[in-house]
């Protein structure tokens, strides 16, 4: 290795920024970037890392982004940055421990007045697994309920991190951000690895490019990668030949080579992201690693739910669409299925209910397509009683009782962090959500951790708005998948107007099948505006009806106003009638809006 | 634009003047205090004359806001300058909308000299506590008076405007209201359901949650009352919401559902001239500005298509009872009826809620019950 090659290695920092929704970590990404005069203020949109409309709106990161600066330290000295954002909820925690992996440090922003939350407690575990070192900043200082004192107490006592040199900062305000950069220096280490050893290059995310093909952002940590290098997937043994070779600064810069240290990206005409999996390591095909690096896991979806066009016409368009976000989200699955309610859709498997949310959000909003999603369902292993088992995802396809041995559902461990005020209430909601108590930790003289195994069911379903209402909003909860247990499931169909409608099966546990039958069969009534006739709503199990109500029959909308002439006025009103009814589904001859289909899902804690 | 003016039927003028605004209404107003009045109806002579010259209404309509908040002098201004511009003897209705608590013997004189035909008076109830309730400044005796008062002027042509549905109102506080109504013996009474707008004081007492009305129920059993009260005392439905003795309908009124051509004047106001619809400038300042500058004040014009004239023959040709002729349509469109809303007719007559009559396309009653479905049905796209 020469010594300027030495020397520049020496140079490199990587580094994520750990912190929890809305704590600052995007304007923090700004301020560093500022600073680097990676931006000048005229390019800067506030928030530049976040570059889907969706993240911006929302105001989290979906897709990783990495970018490397080059900051001037005042001794004079040119560092070379690399700033690699992280998605920040637990659906994507695996890709969060794989950009972590690719650093060897981490800020890690508290709001200093709300404090360490569960969320970021989980990161940075996962940070400390990856042997990172720390920063810890405290963010929002300028607030009038800041307490900065009294977080660096929690950062110490939660976290166990010495919060002596934490940088007091307003990341909005421009505060503190040349003590963050000189720590950065100093406090992160330089990557260690052997610029003339195999390539080792970590994938920490891809995005499809409809010219470049598949764009792999990666982290080398052994080796090096140039132009034209024959390179080899690890978990799948694909191999490409490396056609550009890159860094964002954040404005993309083509490289001749990427080396140890260096976090850019390479394309190589590759077709899917499928073949780029986060985690993964790329290898040259010449000259191939012993061992890819640690950590790669596929990552398989959890939650299911059924997506459907409400015009029918449109499905095409829907699995056009599902395709196009499918290049860019490996974890996106879909299956075509039919439903005799809905008529032709897909299955589609996600992460988690934020992953579903934002897909179907941007199939709504990037595609224009209308759609009904069926309440999301776990996936189920039901053993029969001739021996074989199957697993159900969609609850409609559960098989008939009498056949069914035995149906196991998924469990998680849930930690809950909340005030010690509240560990009653969330003790009884996790007791009521079929919880089995596993252990209390005591964090500090206000805060508990409650671990209770819940099954994934009823986490999706209602636990986290009731968690936030019944403790002012104070809990904070983070789950990791813990196997299957057998449990005592059953179906439950809704009938409307005498007819089963499918898409709103839902499996529940026999001891609150009544009183889940009821409060869908209640919800449906509210959701479903009358018809021109009557219309019935039933729960059964099997033939057995366990809940029933009425939709009383339309009986006037006559709008008897004055209008006088102003015609637009009544036109308006009628489209806007028009449009509500496009928005509905036709189950037999009731017509269903779109919410309905979540209603038997979405119950809202008064219900 | 150029107006043709063999086709322009009405015209509507607007005052949009109250000295007290109501919690439900949603209508181009303001507070009268400190307004330029003056300029106002100078606006609105300038105006006048601009329409007039394309040629002259068949009939007069005045309404607001509140025409009668004008205090005499400005009252009088206003019926000179109609009758410099638009007024006729030919005219076959000549109406103005009236408050009970504000219309005196001056203001009645001075519409009977000028050729006034119609008074519409702005009851809505005839229940004190209900007034209060929504907002109105009168009290049920103000409109008895009113309206006797009127009569005494030789008004005979009276309508008096009634609203169901209201926060709190009972079906028999609405019957009591429709009879002392029946009993002052007008020939025409209009009566409006309760509607929710944004901008309204109800309506955000309704987002407050504070508002608690009578459901679909309770509104679908006062309006088959009424239609069956009112008819009782031979005042006949020949629209959703008004009802008159034989020879008494509202002809200004029906142009609009007949799908008619008229001028709009005034703030607001919203005019079918030529083939275009048109809305004026709403704030009062801008109103008069622009009619200064250019006579008029059309802030949104909108050529209507062929296809959407079609639509509002029906949508609004149906609030009539008795419908919609087919030769009519076929005629005024050059087309048959059957091959351009074939399915549509088909499907609301399998439903039982239109009929075909002597050549006419009506809603069966409980079409009437439904109309806003039978109307939706005829948008095409």
């Amino acid at each position: 290795m020469s010594e300027n090659q030495k020397q520049r290695q020496s140079r490199i920092r990587n580094f994520s920024i750990i912190a929890h929704i809305d704590h600052g970590k995007s304007t923090l990404a700004d301020r560093i970037l500022e600073a680097t005069q990676a931006l000048t203020k005229r390019e800067m949109k506030a928030q530049a890392l976040d570059a889907m409309d969706l993240e911006r709106e929302r105001g989290i990161t979906i897709k990783l982004n990495a970018v490397e600066l080059t900051y001037k330290a005042p001794d004079g000295e040119e560092y070379i940055f690399h700033l690699i954002d992280t998605p920040g909820h637990v659906d994507f925690s695996y890709e969060v421990s794989r950009s972590l992996a690719a650093c060897e440090g981490a800020l890690l922003v508290v709001d200093a007045a709300q404090g360490v939350e569960a969320q970021t407690l989980a990161n940075v575990y996962l940070a400390l697994e990856n042997d990172l070192e720390i920063i810890p900043v405290i963010n929002k200082i300028d607030l009038p309920s800041a307490d900065p004192e009294r977080v660096k107490q929690e950062i110490e006592d939660v976290i166990g991190l010495d919060a002596s040199d934490a940088v007091l900062a307003s990341a909005k305000a421009g505060i503190g951000t040349e003590d963050i950069l000189t720590q950065i220096i100093e406090k992160i280490p330089a990557p260690s690895g052997d610029p003339n050893a195999p390539l080792k290059a970590l994938i920490f995310d891809s995005l499809y490019d409809a010219y470049r093909g598949v764009i792999v952002y990666i982290r080398v940590m052994e080796g090096s990668v140039r132009v034209g290098d024959t390179i080899k997937m690890m978990a799948n043994g694909k191999t490409f030949e490396v056609l550009e070779v890159g860094v964002a600064t954040p404005k993309i810069e083509n490289r001749e080579e990427l080396s140890v240290g260096d976090v850019g990206f390479i394309t190589a005409s590759i077709k899917s992201v499928h073949d780029t999996r986060v985690g993964d390591t790329v290898t040259n095909a010449d000259r191939p690693a012993d061992q890819p690096l640690p950590g790669y896991r596929k990552m398989n979806p959890m939650v299911y739910c059924g997506l459907y066009p409400i015009d029918t016409a449109r499905y095409d368009d829907l699995r056009e669409a599902l395709g196009r976000l499918e290049l860019n989200d490996s974890s996106l699955q879909y299956e075509p299925e039919t439903s005799e309610a809905l008529g032709f859709g897909f299955r589609c498997g996600f992460l988690g209910l934020l992953h579903m949310d934002i897909v179907q959000e941007r199939l709504e909003r990037e595609f224009n397509i209308d759609l009904i999603a069926t309440a999301p369902s776990v996936i189920y292993k039901v053993k029969l009683n001739d021996g074989s088992s199957v697993r159900v995802g969609n609850p409609s396809e559960m098989p008939e009782r009498k056949f069914i041995q035995e149906i196991e559902e998924p469990y998680v461990k849930a930690t809950v962090m909340t005030p010690n005020d509240y560990v009653g209430a969330v003790m009884e909601l996790c007791q009521r959500k079929r919880g089995e108590f596993k252990t209390m930790e005591y964090l500090d003289a206000n805060r508990t951790n409650v671990i209770y195994d819940l099954p994934l069911s009823e986490i999706m379903y209602d636990f986290f708005d009731i968690l936030k209402s019944s403790t002012k909003g104070y809990a904070s909860l983070d789950y990791e998948m813990d196997g299957y247990r057998s449990s005592d499931l059953v179906k439950m169909d809704i009938l409307l107007n005498g007819e089963k409608v499918d898409a709103l099966s839902v499996i529940v546990h026999q001891e609150f099948a009544y009183e889940r039958g009821k409060a869908i069969v209640e919800k449906l009534k509210q959701l479903i505006p009358r018809q021109q006739f009557e219309v019935p709503i039933q729960a059964a199990i099997g033939q057995k009806i366990i809940s029933r109500s009425t939709i009383k029959a339309l009986r006037k909308n006559v709008l008897a106003k004055c209008y006088g002439g102003d015609v637009s006025r009544k036109r308006k009103l009628l489209e806007k009638q028009k449009e509500g009814k496009k928005r509905m589904k036709a189950v037999g001859s009731v017509e269903v809006p779109q919410e309905a289909f979540m209603a038997v899902f979405k119950m809202s804690h008064d219900d | 634009m150029t107006i043709n003016p063999a086709k322009v039927r009405g015209a509507y003028i607007h005052i949009p003047f109250c000295d007290h605004i109501c919690y439900y209404c949603d209508f181009n107003k303001v507070f009268m205090k400190n307004q330029p009045v003056d300029d106002y109806l100078d606006a609105l002579a300038q105006e006048m004359s601009h329409y007039a010259e394309f040629g002259l209404p068949q009939t007069i309509y005045i309404g607001g806001g509140t025409p009668t908040a004008l205090n005499e002098r400005q009252f009088e201004r206003l019926f000179q300058t109609v009758r410099k511009y638009l007024f006729h003897p030919a005219v076959k209705e000549f109406t103005v909308e009236a408050n009970p608590e504000n219309l005196n013997e001056a203001k009645l004189e001075i519409m009977k000299r000028y050729g006034v035909t119609r008074l519409s008076i702005g009851v809505q109830t005839f229940d004190d506590q209900l007034l209060k309730t929504i907002g109105r400044a009168h009290q049920s005796d103000d409109a008895e008076r009113a309206v006797r008062l009127a009569q005494r002027h030789g008004f005979d042509n009276i309508t008096v405007d009634l609203m169901f549905a209201l926060p709190g109102q009972t079906e028999s506080s609405l019957h009591d209201s429709m009879e002392r109504a029946l009993r002052l013996g007008t020939p025409h009474i209009s009566i409006y359901s309760l509607q929710l707008e944004p901008k309204t004081i109800f309506y955000n007492r309704m987002k407050s949650g504070s508002l608690r009305l009578p459901g679909e129920d309770i509104e679908a059993d006062m309006y088959g009352q009424i239609i069956l009260e009112l008819g009782r005392y031979g005042l006949h439905h020949y629209e959703i919401s008004n009802f008159a003795k034989p020879g008494f309908e509202g002809i200004h009124n029906s142009l609009y559902w007949q799908n008619e051509e008229y001028y709009g004047m005034g703030a607001g106001a919203h005019g079918y001239v030529n083939g275009m619809r048109y809305a004026n400038a709403g704030p009062i300042k801008k109103y008069i500005d622009s009619v200064r500058k250019n006579g008029h004040s059309r802030r949104s014009e909108h050529a209507v298509t062929f296809e959407e004239k079609m639509e509002e023959e029906m949508f609004l040709g149906l609030r009539l009872m008795k419908g919609v002729s087919i030769d009519h349509f076929n005629d005024k469109f050059g087309r048959p009826i059957e091959t351009v809303y074939g399915d549509a007719i088909e499907r609301l007559k399998k439903k039982g809620l239109l009929a075909e009559h002597d050549g006419r396309l009506a809603m069966t009653q409980r079409g009437i019950f439904l109309g806003n479905d039978v109307f939706g049905a005829f948008l095409m796209s």
